[in-house]
This record gives C-alpha cells, sequence and structure tokens, in this order.
C-alpha cells in the first residue's frame, strides 16, 4: 500500500487533487463566523456553469478544469521528450531574431511603439470604469512599482514600507491644497498641479530623514525597520485626527489646475486627461531611472549590491548611496500619491495600507527586479489582471481573495522565473549564484568578516 | 609614510591588538607576518578605516587618519586590497576595473592600459564576469582594481591565499614591480618565506602584540622565525 503511494503516477494524482481542491475553496463562497463550514460545503456543492455548456456541481467543474491543464502540460512534455528537434530551435536562429532588437534604432522605435498605444489606450476603451481604472489602479501602480524598482532592484534594499511615501505625497497634496484639518502653509491655498514638486520634494526629504538611521542596517534587519515606517505613518494619520482628518480622511481635494499667464488647462472630473499627465510623468521616471542605471551613481549601487566592503574600499560610501536611492525611489511614490489624490479629490488611511507594499513589492519581483522595462510591463500587466478579476469576478472570484492570487503569483514567479518577466541581466546572474549559494549577494551578515 | 602608534583594537571585550607600533616607509615594501590570530587581519581592517582603534593614533605623510573613515581611504591615497579577494562577480573584468576609479575624476584610460601591461591575462578576459575567473586571476584583478585609485600606498590582505605557488610567485614578482613603480606596499601574509624574500623589513604578530622586527634578509634567517614559520625544528 505504501509503496504504491510513493509511485509517480499516485503523487501526480493526489498533486492534480490537492490543487483542484484548492482552487474549488478559494473560489467558492464564503462562510461566516456563525457556519464557519458553509464555504467549504458550499464550495463543494454550490452548481455552477461547464464553461456556459451545462450546469453542474462547481467541484466537477474544477476536477475537469485541473485535470485537463495538468493534461496538457504532460502531453507537451511528453511531445517535448519525443521529438527534441522541433523545439531545439538552433541557437543561430535565435540570435538572427534577437539581433535587430540589440539594434538601438529598432529599440527605440518599438518604445515608440508602446508609447503610440498608450496614448491611444483611452480613445480604444470608452468604457468609464476601465478609463478610471488605467490611472487609479494601473498607472499609479506602474509608478510606484518603476519608484520601487530603484530601492529594491537597482541598489538591493528590502523596502517595506514604501507606502509610506506615497502616503505623505497624497497627504501633502491635501495639506497645500487646504484640504486637511491643519492649515496650508501661510494660509495660501495652492492648486494640485503646484503640489507636484512639493510633495515629490517632501517624499524624498522623508526618504533621506528614514535612510539616515536605517540604512547602516542589511537584509531582514531593514525590512524590519521600513516595515515599521509603514505602519507609523498609517497609525499617524489616522489618529492625529486634528491634523490629518483621522480616519475619515479627507474629500476636498481639488482637481489640478495649470494656469501660468495666458496658458490655463483644469483638470475636471473625467479621467482621461489625468490619464496623459500620468503617462507624461511616467516616461519622465522611466527616462530618468533608465539614465541613472547606467550612471555613476547606477554603478556604486550595483558595486554596493554585489559586495558592499569591497565597494567601500573603493572609495564609495555605501551610506550616501542607498540614502539616494531611498530618496529617488521616494520622489516617484510622492508623485503617485498627488495623482490619487487629485484624481480622487478624495483620501483616507485605508488607502495607504501595508497591503499597497507588498502589492507595489510583488509587481517589482514579478516585473524583475532591476530591469525597468520588466517592472513597467509585469505592473501594468498584474494590475490590470487584478482590476479585471476584481470588477468581473469571473467563475465564482471572490474580490476579497486578491491576496491570495497575488501570493500565488509571487510563488509561481519564484519558482519559474526567478529574475521576473523580463530579467535584468545582471540581476539573473546574481540571482542564479545566490541559488548556488555562491558569492556574497543576499547575505544578511553584517557584511563584515573579523 | 604610515606609522601606527600604541594602537589598541577591541572588539567588545575582547581585546585584539594590545598597543601596537609599526611603521612604512616611502619606497618600501613592508610585511607583517604572523600565525592565525596573532591580529594581522585586525590590524589590515583598522588600517583601511572598517575598525577604528579605541587608543593610539594612525598617521599618513604626516596627517592624522585615526577615525577617517572606510570609504575616504582611498581618496587619501590607500588602497585596499582585500582578504579573500571580494571582487565584483557579476561585473566584466574591465566594470570591476572601472570601479577602482570611482573616486578619480577625469580620464583614467591611461591606467586602463597600464594595468593590462603588468597583467596581460586580463585583457584576454576583459569582456568576462570577474567571477568566472579562476583564484590567481581574481587577485589579478583586485590588485588591478585598487591600483586603479593611483594609491601611493598599496595595503595587501593575503595575496597568496587559496592559489597555486606557481601563480603565487608570478604574484609577487608584480608585487615588486609595482614598489618599483612607486607605490609603497604593506603585505600581510601567512606564506613567510614568499613574503620575507620580496619584501624590505618585517614585523611579526603574536598574540596581538608584535614581538619583533628586523630586516627581511635577517628575519629569513632567524630561527625564530625560521622554527615558527617556515616549518624548521629549531637546532
Amino acid at each position: 500500500m505504501k509503496d504504491m503511494l510513493r509511485t509517480p503516477l499516485a503523487r501526480r494524482i493526489g498533486m492534480t487533487t490537492a490543487v483542484a481542491v484548492l482552487l474549488l475553496i478559494m473560489t467558492g463562497p464564503s462562510g461566516t463566523v456563525y457556519q464557519p463550514t458553509a464555504g467549504v460545503v458550499g464550495s463543494f456543492s454550490a452548481r455552477s456553469s461547464f464553461f456556459g455548456l451545462f450546469a453542474t456541481q462547481r467541484w466537477v467543474v474544477w476536477l475537469a478544469l485541473t485535470l485537463i491543464v495538468t493534461g496538457v502540460i504532460r502531453a507537451v512534455k511528453f511531445l517535448r521528450a519525443r521529438v527534441p528537434q522541433v523545439n531545439t530551435v538552433p541557437r543561430e536562429a535565435v540570435a538572427a531574431i534577437k539581433a535587430p532588437f540589440r539594434r538601438r534604432s529598432i529599440r527605440f522605435s518599438s518604445y515608440g511603439v508602446v508609447l503610440l498605444v498608450a496614448l491611444f489606450i483611452p480613445a480604444l476603451i470608452s468604457d468609464n470604469f476601465w478609463q478610471q481604472s488605467i490611472v487609479e489602479a494601473i498607472a499609479v501602480y506602474v509608478l510606484l512599482a518603476l519608484g520601487l524598482n530603484v530601492v529594491v532592484g537597482f541598489a538591493g534594499l528590502l523596502d517595506l514600507g514604501f507606502v509610506a511615501f506615497y502616503a505623505i505625497g497624497a497627504y501633502v497634496t491635501a495639506w497645500v491644497t487646504g484640504a486637511l484639518p491643519l492649515h496650508a502653509p501661510f494660509g495660501v491655498h495652492l492648486d494640485p498641479f503646484w503640489a507636484i514638486p512639493i510633495a515629490i520634494a517632501v517624499a524624498m526629504v522623508a526618504g533621506i530623514l528614514l535612510g539616515i538611521p536605517t540604512l547602516r542596517l542589511r537584509g531582514d534587519y531593514l525590512a524590519i525597520v521600513t516595515l515599521g515606517f509603514g505602519e507609523i505613518v498609517t497609525i499617524f494619520l489616522n489618529n492625529l485626527y486634528k491634523v490629518t482628518g483621522g480616519s475619515t480622511g479627507s474629500n476636498q481635494v481639488p482637481h489640478f489646475v495649470f494656469h501660468v499667464g495666458p496658458l490655463k488647462y483644469a483638470w475636471g472630473l473625467g479621467p482621461v486627461p489625468y490619464y496623459y499627465l500620468t503617462l507624461g510623468f511616467v516616461v519622465l521616471f522611466l527616462l530618468a531611472f533608465s539614465r541613472l542605471e547606467h550612471s555613476r551613481v547606477g554603478r556604486a549601487w550595483t558595486a554596493i549590491r554585489e559586495d558592499e566592503v569591497a565597494a567601500e574600499s573603493l572609495g564609495i560610501n555605501p551610506l550616501k548611496f542607498k540614502v539616494m536611492a531611498f530618496a529617488i525611489g521616494a520622489a516617484s511614490a510622492g508623485f503617485a500619491g498627488v495623482m490619487t489624490a487629485a484624481q480622487t479629490n478624495f483620501l483616507s488611511p485605508q488607502t495607504f495600507l501595508l497591503s499597497v507594499s507588498i502589492n507595489v513589492l510583488v509587481l517589482v519581483i514579478f516585473g524583475g527586479m532591476g530591469s525597468i522595462i520588466g517592472v513597467l510591463v509585469g505592473a501594468a500587466l498584474v494590475q490590470f489582471l487584478l482590476t479585471y478579476l476584481d470588477h468581473y469576478a469571473p467563475y465564482g472570484f471572490q474580490p476579497a481573495d486578491i491576496y491570495i492570487y497575488l501570493g500565488a503569483l509571487l510563488v509561481a514567479t519564484m519558482i519559474f522565473r526567478p529574475a521576473g518577466l523580463i530579467p535584468a541581466k545582471r540581476r539573473r546572474r546574481e540571482i542564479a549564484m545566490a541559488e548556488a549559494g555562491e558569492g556574497h549577494m543576499d547575505e544578511l551578515l553584517t557584511g563584515d568578516t573579523p | 609614510m604610515l606609522k601606527v602608534e600604541n594602537a589598541v583594537v577591541r572588539y567588545g571585550a575582547i581585546t585584539a591588538l594590545h598597543g601596537i607600533s609599526f611603521e612604512v616607509n616611502q619606497g618600501e615594501i613592508v610585511t607583517l607576518l604572523g600565525a592565525n590570530g596573532a591580529g594581522k587581519s585586525t590590524t589590515l581592517r583598522m588600517l583601511s578605516g572598517l575598525h577604528a582603534p579605541s587608543e593610539g593614533q594612525i598617521t599618513f605623510d604626516g596627517r592624522d587618519i585615526t577615525r577617517v573613515k572606510a570609504h575616504d581611504f582611498s581618496a587619501l591615497g590607500i588602497s585596499h586590497v582585500p582578504e579573500g579577494r571580494r571582487i565584483f562577480p557579476q561585473m566584466t573584468v574591465e566594470e570591476n576595473l572601472d570601479m577602482g576609479a570611482f573616486g578619480r575624476k577625469g580620464s583614467y584610460h591611461d591606467d586602463l592600459e597600464r594595468m593590462y601591461s603588468i597583467f596581460p591575462i586580463l585583457k584576454e578576459r576583459r569582456k568576462q564576469m570577474g567571477g568566472n575567473l579562476s583564484g590567481g586571476e581574481q587577485q589579478m584583478l583586485a590588485i588591478g582594481r585598487a591600483l586603479m585609485a593611483q594609491p601611493k600606498l598599496l595595503l595587501l590582505d593575503e595575496p597568496s591565499m587559496g592559489l597555486a605557488p606557481m601563480i603565487v610567485e608570478t604574484i609577487f614578482r608584480i608585487i615588486g614591480e609595482i614598489r618599483d613603480s612607486g607605490t609603497t606596499v604593506l603585505v600581510v601574509e601567512q606564506n613567510a618565506a614568499q613574503a620575507l624574500r620580496l619584501a624590505d623589513r618585517g614585523y611579526v604578530m603574536e598574540n596581538g602584540v608584535i614581538a619583533f622586527t628586523d630586516d627581511a634578509q635577517n628575519l629569513l634567517h632567524d630561527p625564530r622565525v625560521r622554527a615558527v614559520y617556515l616549518g624548521e625544528s629549531v637546532e
């Protein structure tokens, strides 16, 4: 009996069933405090449509779905093993396909195409929900992910409290526009448009102030301290109600108005103008960050990431460059905060929870730490999927379960593409080395060999 | 040029260096010998700013550098080749050398060429990843990287560690050439025979103090040194 259970076939059947049950319960109805088992029982017994063909029990649908997917994977593996020549495309052929993309002109024109598509997206989708979502859920998170990528991807610092800078950006906007109980500085109510530089500057200063004492720590310790910082900011926003409006926050943030001399433009209720403004800033941050990556500062970050002691012996001040990474990352988060506050006119501590930090971190890891294009594409893709699942709730999907899926995505990324969707070259090699247990990467020691 | 006076270094309650004094003069190669745990590495950590002495003074070219931070040492003209080489594994050889010139202003292309002429193997490997080099090549790269900062004083921590005798020979020959081109060298070594044949003077450390010092030639023939470091029994 025992031997029978240990055969590969038995294992495969066991795994498939386990996955099916897991998906079944995850997507099933929720239980209540009074009937905690109702969710699980309901997950099995409730009826559902089988791809719109006929109605049957949910468990039949999910078991069939899992079996089909497993069957397809097995079949592909089987065929690959049998017909190796089909899949082994000659190296030269791959190189020939890739070669044009290495050429600058082609690479830049492909960026141009992406930008053009991005410019026409609002025209392609007339649905108000999606027009809203591309700003609120996608563009803002792309900005956040690009900023966190500087901290996590370039400088190799694990920051779990990134939401703090996002919150600071948003609340500074509310403050200078006079939307908070705390009076705006000098009693002047600015337009949110002019809050952009102020919020970015304040977020950067917050990054520096947090960075100087904490960036002497490494690895786990830094993660814990930044986690604490994120929580402290949220708690302050909740409790300092005379300053921040407490848990209700504010719904008085005005829309953007740009008014210089004869030029005047007012961003109204529609999300499309906000989309273009955000897109402009995404492009700006994108250009700035990719310039930075190959600059002197970028090289210093790489050196610190790979071997901090060696970097120090070559005259690189690790603290200075790490603080710089924190401040630069905070800048784009601060801007994301301005966008959120001004576009929704509303802000409350509920928008700036720990889950945002985790969400953004997952975007960076999924896209590829240190890979700007990977983070851009990955963040947009994942945020689109989450928004879609949240809004349409297909196949009994529960919006409250979003973080289960995000977690599953993270686990799957780590297993199948540890360096991310579009990996940064150097990062991919570093991760491979860390996995093999070589090199100094991801060392949690103080780094000093006594 | 470099002068250490009564330096005491403590790790918490443990005293690693009990007041050591020594000096390195312009144009010399000085070696610091000692068994494991004698305090050699601690001395070098102190000289590269990684661990400041709790008492005593370090001066360099007449300047007090006791409290200078690790990252400011290369600007002073002191370059450190750390123990275990510590090259950047995912940077190419050339990028590693570039990093050596991080603190310098202006073009350093000539120095890059100079490194390639001192270490021709690095030129062959210049597009390869540092982590893919052999131990000897990594040591050469680590030395080259340190020299890119144009140091007046080069500190070498166990340059022979884990290398084949033939490569050790080459590396020590190159260290001699580096001195001849005007850079002063302080080398910490376990391989006493090699180090003493190269050096002008030597200091022998035991249990956190400098036990004795002499010209390298004399040390090489000193029965105490021969007994402990060169594996000869005392007659």
